[in-house]
């Protein structure tokens, strides 16, 4: 029988997962997913793990309560950098830590770390040892990397290329019966948000799907071309040393040299102590430079649908209404 | 130029030196108040972390009464820290206060950019030594690091006077009037004589020699641990109630190990990270391995309890706090944790720590109690 090695569907999964699953797979060994997010997942999460971290480690760790009774491994490596020069979040380079003595009993983690702040070859270091617990022959390690690394790379100009990771990954029916409706005039929004919050359909109350329902075409940050962002950030007083900072605050200076958008929606979750910072420096940035209508939503365990719906609904009524009564008068000019 | 600079603690100690000594002009914001708090949650992110915002209001303050530029530090992550000065010059950008930023910021990235930002650097000292003296310069920065350590060894000694004094107060009155007097100075040499004749008085104090006090040792987050008007003058408070504190973090621990050995690769005091190592294994950003570790070492090392202090949204700390339990469990020692925000109201925090303190002398009455009938059972 094949060893079973557990996969959480949380954080990085919604990034790494193609990359993940080829890999081990090539390895002989057989992939457990946790269910998708679900209320008991949420609440044991919640339940679980201490009060103050952010929304998304707390469904982490109830998707690692789901799944630990039927693997013999969990994979939660430690990801300290995953760019050069830069870190992704003490959060998330701390997880199987703070797994490991949040949660009793569980079986053996691969917590390999995964840090290519100083130099990318650390990254042969990481694959190495994580083959190692299912191999000793290199050469099909190497072997089964760069297959794994074709496959991310597939998945990745997926998703440059317009197509959203949950849509990908979840291959699920719910997730592309929500795209834009025929007929409707369609409003390119920029949505800013990490992976783990935008593309978990649970976490974020299906924002997605409700959007396209509304006629919006979504534009991510995943579908940017990273030298393109490089480029601008280059102009910044002080480099942003986290991954998803510069990547957010590159889309959102590139957005606003184009000038095609109708509105920016910025999802975060309470707490995140990197939102916290790059939402207010990306709103500032906006609103000194633009007329875009820019909205926060912030979500939690507590976040009711109804409200987060009302605010949805009014952002668009809003930029729709202004789409059609501002061009009126300037028509008529 | 007029400069200014965040308060942490006695940090304005060491710091009015070194302006003193290099001749520059300069305000020392207000001491940390609620105005100053409220001044930085009004204009600052609202998730963003308390220190954040108190410094955000000690730059209003210290502009109020004329300062145009400021001198910060910065870092190179994964914690917020290290993208302070950004957050704050385009803060106050936004609200119209024009002060100008100068950055003592680790230079990092490519060649090129370590290069501009030493470049950057030299700039930055050579604005605020008022011109190449690099004497002066130097002499400053080796002053700077002695104040910063003597008063560091100054409050550890009031952390153990404190509690075995027989006329309470008496050690706080002399802290008190030192923080005064320290206005008073002008240069270095006289504030190292000012601290050295506080340590003096200190030891005049009339103590109880034979009181054992508790033991407590202070872990968490550098500001919220160190700066008093922010912890609600936890050690003092502590002190008060009889209790010996000990806080492994300090200002001159962070100038000597973190920016000195750090930044020419000196070989560090890592103990706490060796002690810290079965529970996180790695450097995860802020102190959070300092937390675990230094923890860890109160634990060995007979410590009656831990408190650890954080700010709210700290990240490195949470990882921390969700640790520390497994640490409670397998050394049997009390932890308690404080988060601090804008809201914290004193009567609540001044409750827990109590009810903390009262906790930690039952269980040590039982432990003797214990240990007398086990020998009456023999």
């Amino acid at each position: 029988m094949a060893i079973k090695v557990g996969i959480p569907r949380g954080l990085f999964y919604y990034r790494y997962y193609p990359l993940w699953k080829t890999f081990l797979e090539e390895l002989g060994v057989d992939i457990v997913l946790s269910d998708q997010t679900n209320k008991h997942i949420l609440d044991e999460g919640v339940k679980s793990c201490v009060d103050e971290a952010c929304l998304p480690v707390k469904v982490f760790h109830g998707h690692v309560l789901n799944l630990k009774d039927r693997v013999d491994y969990l994979f939660i490596p430690r990801l300290t950098s995953i760019s050069k020069n830069e870190y992704i979040c003490p959060k998330i380079g701390g997880l199987p830590d703070m797994v490991r003595n949040t949660i009793k009993d569980l079986p053996q983690i691969i917590d390999t770390e995964i840090n290519i702040r100083r130099s990318e070859k650390n990254i042969w270091k990481a694959v190495k040892e994580i083959g190692s617990y299912f191999s000793d022959n290199k050469i099909q390690i190497k072997k089964a990397y760069n297959k794994a690394q074709k496959i991310q790379n597939m998945f990745d100009s997926a998703v440059r290329a317009g197509r959203l990771p949950s849509d990908i990954l979840d291959y699920s029916v719910k997730a592309s019966c929500g795209s834009a409706q025929k007929g409707q005039s369609l409003l390119n929004i920029l949505i800013i948000g990490h992976p783990y919050n935008l593309y978990d359909s649970y976490i974020n109350m299906d924002l997605v799907k409700k959007l396209r329902n509304n006629g919006v075409n979504l534009i991510t940050v995943e579908m940017q071309d990273e030298s393109i962002i490089n480029k601008k950030t280059v102009s910044l007083n002080k480099p942003m040393f986290w991954n998803f900072g510069r990547l957010a605050m590159g889309t959102a200076m590139h957005i606003l040299e184009q000038g095609d958008i109708d509105g920016i929606i910025y999802l975060m979750s309470f707490g995140c102590g990197i939102d916290s910072f790059v939402c207010d420096l990306i709103e500032k940035r906006v609103r000194r430079l633009s007329t875009i209508p820019f909205i926060i939503l912030t979500i939690d365990e507590h976040s009711g649908e109804a409200g987060m719906n009302t605010r949805v609904e009014a952002f668009i009524d809003m930029i729709k209404w202004r789409k059609k009564d501002e061009s009126n008068i300037s028509a008529l000019r | 130029m007029k400069v200014t600079f965040p308060h942490l603690g006695n940090l304005y100690v060491p710091i009015k030196a070194m302006l003193d000594d290099l001749g520059a002009d300069y305000v020392v914001p207000p001491f940390n108040n609620k105005s100053a708090l409220e001044l930085g949650t009004k204009y600052a992110p609202e998730l963003a972390c308390l220190p954040l915002k108190i410094t955000i209001g000690n730059f209003i303050q210290a502009y109020e009464k004329g300062a145009d530029t400021i001198i910060m530090t910065g870092g190179c992550g994964p914690c917020r820290f290290g993208y302070y000065y950004e957050m704050q010059r385009e803060i106050l950008h936004d609200i119209g206060y024009k002060m100008d930023m100068i950055a003592l910021d680790i230079p990092m990235g490519n060649f090129r950019e370590i290069l501009a930002g030493i470049g950057k650097l030299a700039e930055g000292v050579k604005k605020l030594a008022g011109g190449w003296n690099i004497n002066k310069i130097l002499k400053a920065a080796v002053n700077t690091t002695i104040i910063s350590s003597r008063i560091d060894d100054l409050e550890r000694l009031s952390f153990k006077i404190r509690p075995r004094e027989k006329n309470r107060g008496d050690t706080n009155e002399i802290m008190k009037e030192f923080r005064k007097k320290v206005f008073d100075t002008n240069g270095s040499s006289e504030v190292k004589k000012l601290i050295e004749d506080t340590g003096k008085k200190l030891l005049e104090i009339e103590i109880d020699s034979n009181y054992k006090p508790l033991r407590v040792g202070i872990v968490g987050e550098i500001y919220t641990t160190i700066d008093t008007g922010t912890s609600l003058n936890i050690q003092e408070r502590l002190g008060d109630m009889g209790v010996e504190v000990c806080r492994p973090v300090t200002i001159s621990g962070w100038i000597i190990e973190h920016m000195i050995k750090g930044g020419l690769h000196l070989p560090r005091d890592l103990r706490f990270a060796e002690a810290a190592k079965p529970y996180l294994g790695a450097m995860i950003g802020g102190h959070a391995q300092e937390t675990v570790g230094n923890s860890v070492l109160f634990a060995n090392d007979g410590y009656d309890g831990i408190i650890q202090i954080y700010p709210l949204t700290c990240m490195p700390e949470i990882v921390a706090e969700s640790i520390l339990p497994s640490v409670e469990r397998d050394y049997g020692i009390p932890v308690l944790t404080l988060i601090i925000d804008e809201m914290t109201g004193e009567a609540g925090y001044l409750t827990r720590v109590e009810a903390f303190v009262d906790l930690l002398e039952k269980r040590r009455e039982s432990k003797a109690i214990e240990g007398t009938t086990v020998l009456s059972g023999n």
